[in-house]
């Protein structure tokens, strides 16, 4: 009975050993490529910072220049796009989580909101060609900016839905036995307890659309040229890294490096941020 | 079990000038129907309270009295509740009106994420226009009411979410007092206390008593017979017994009644 028993134990702890020699093996295999992708980025990348970047338009071949109108274009579609994508998208996650609870319209939007969420963004784009950039007949910055908000959206539904599922149905009863109207304990309550997770949400929405390619690629286009206008075609960083990596010319590899390391810089800072935010928020103020 | 419906009919739970009355109520979820021909009085500014086991119906009951239980789909209550003579369960009474006049303090202290101070503030800044020198007279006053006011009268400004789990509860009274309800219905309010912050609540109960209607559900039975005046025994969706606690406790008439009291299920 007892060595029946030590035997089973032992083949348990062989077990346990093979299982976490092979989990560690996973992790170390996907960090391998992560780090080696970051690795290059930032060494080819920090080689190529240096004032010019930020001061100089996107030069012809050959010559000396920067990014400043792919900057700037990223910049411009991104807010507006948040600023499009986020009202949409609180208002929708706020339908989902309070006004459609079980209802089979509400679970069959949340489910078409999943499948928004994954669809492959070259498909968003070319939706947005189709809608905005063939009945106009020219690209602007306009549609890249509608291209990337229909992005920011379904994140932003999933985000509140998710966050104002997580406050306690108790929260919504004490402030309804108040006598206070539903709206206004949304709005008063109900957003108060789920403020971080839905910011965060944003964050991340903001994360993920700087570096899309494939919606601006049919709809914004690029532009060499500084640019304002939204109406026109503009220039942005994932497009002109695009561009700029796949010519022959070397200033042009230099500079879409230094695109690259400026990106994955600038979706780390945002991760950080939001992080911090989280755990700031964990602990009770 | 069939007996026991017989046995029920006649209770009828009589109090001298009712505050709110419970007839013929009864109560689905769905299609399961979770009260059964509730008749009982609550007599005003007294301490009523509602005891029996698990799943009896008692919160049901409770949650029926300012008819929280309507933000949820498919749940319905029959019969009439009045209050003052009035039938809170048709339509056409207010909630806001019914739900200014009867408050509500739930088993989990849950503070709205703000400040101390609006917590107390909010319900009333619904419900009134009041300037800055009454607004903090009545924060004031329900804090006092609610034994907190000592406690955090220096960091009104600060976040409700730092006080402890019987502050907060208090906090919760607090919260429901402001609005000058005239019942108050109490959800098992301590059962997340510790027995310190228990024993701090129930003293409140008995203090609040001289000027609210007071219903409270509680597992606890020597809980029910410490702080209530009257005494409503609940059993799978009936009312078993209705009496003075006294009597409850010490001379039950219903067998069924005597079994719980003493702890033979339950």
């Amino acid at each position: 009975m007892a060595r029946a028993s030590a035997h089973r134990y032992r083949t348990r702890a062989v077990k346990n050993a093979v299982a976490l020699v092979l989990s560690f093996a996973a992790t170390v295999f996907g960090l391998f490529w992560l780090v080696w992708i970051l690795w290059t980025a930032l060494g080819r990348g920090l080689a190529a910072i240096k004032p010019s970047l930020f001061l100089e338009m996107t030069p012809p071949p050959g010559s000396e220049g920067g990014l400043l109108n792919a900057f700037f274009g990223s910049a411009l579609m991104c807010l507006l796009a948040i600023a499009i994508g986020t009202p949409i998208g609180i208002a929708a996650g706020t339908y989902l989580a309070e006004y459609s609870r079980r209802s089979l319209f509400g679970e069959t939007v949340r489910f078409l909101n999943d499948i928004l969420l994954s669809a492959p963004s070259i498909v968003l784009g070319l939706f947005v060609y189709a809608l905005l950039v063939r009945p106009l007949g020219h690209f602007s910055g306009f549609a890249g900016s509608v291209a990337l908000a229909l992005i920011v959206m379904p994140v932003i539904v999933r985000t509140t839905d998710e966050m104002l599922q997580l406050v306690p149905g108790p929260m919504r009863e004490a402030a309804l036995s108040l006598g206070v109207p539903q709206w206004k304990v949304i709005v008063q309550v109900l957003y108060r307890s789920a403020r971080t997770g839905i910011l965060t949400g944003v964050l991340l929405a903001l994360a993920r659309i700087s570096g899309e390619t494939a919606p601006l690629l049919f709809t914004a286009l690029n532009n060499q040229y500084w640019s304002r206008d939204l109406t026109q075609p503009l220039a942005s960083v994932p497009v002109v890294i695009f561009q700029y990596a796949m010519s022959p010319y070397d200033s042009w590899h230099e500079l879409a490096w230094a695109g690259a390391f400026m990106v994955t810089l600038f979706v780390l800072a945002l991760s950080l941020v939001s992080r911090a935010i989280l755990l700031r928020h964990k602990v009770p103020s | 079990m069939n007996d026991l419906s017989v046995n029920t009919a006649p209770v009828v739970a009589g109090v001298h000038a009712p505050k709110m009355v419970a007839r013929a109520l009864d109560f689905y979820y769905g299609d399961a129907r979770a009260l059964r021909r509730i008749g009982l009085d609550i007599a005003e500014k007294k301490v009523t309270a509602i005891i029996g086991p698990s799943g009896c119906g008692k919160s049901t009951l409770l949650r029926v009295f300012n008819r929280i239980y309507s933000i949820y789909p498919k749940l319905r209550a029959e019969g009439e509740v009045l209050l003052d003579g009035e039938n809170i369960l048709d339509p056409r009474y207010s909630l806001n009106r019914l739900r200014s006049r009867v408050g509500m303090v739930f088993q989990k202290p849950l503070p709205f994420p703000m400040t101390i101070y609006e917590n107390v503030a909010y319900g009333i800044r619904h419900h009134e226009r009041l300037g800055r020198g009454e607004m903090d007279a009545r924060v004031e006053g329900a804090l006092r009411q609610a034994a907190l006011w000592d406690e955090v009268k220096e960091k009104l400004q600060k976040s409700a979410l730092g006080l402890s789990g019987g502050q907060q509860q208090r906090l919760c009274i607090a919260r429901a007092v402001a609005l000058k309800p005239e019942v108050l219905l109490l959800d098992e309010p301590t059962s997340a206390l510790d027995p310190i912050a228990t024993a701090r609540i129930e003293q409140l109960i008995e203090e609040l008593e001289t000027e609210y209607t007071i219903v409270i559900v509680t597992h606890n039975m020597q809980q029910a017979s410490r702080v209530s005046d009257y005494t409503a025994f609940m059993y799978l969706g009936d009312l078993i017994e209705f009496g003075e606690t006294e009597q409850i406790f010490e001379h039950p008439v219903q067998k069924m009644t005597e079994d719980y009291i003493t702890g033979r299920y339950g």
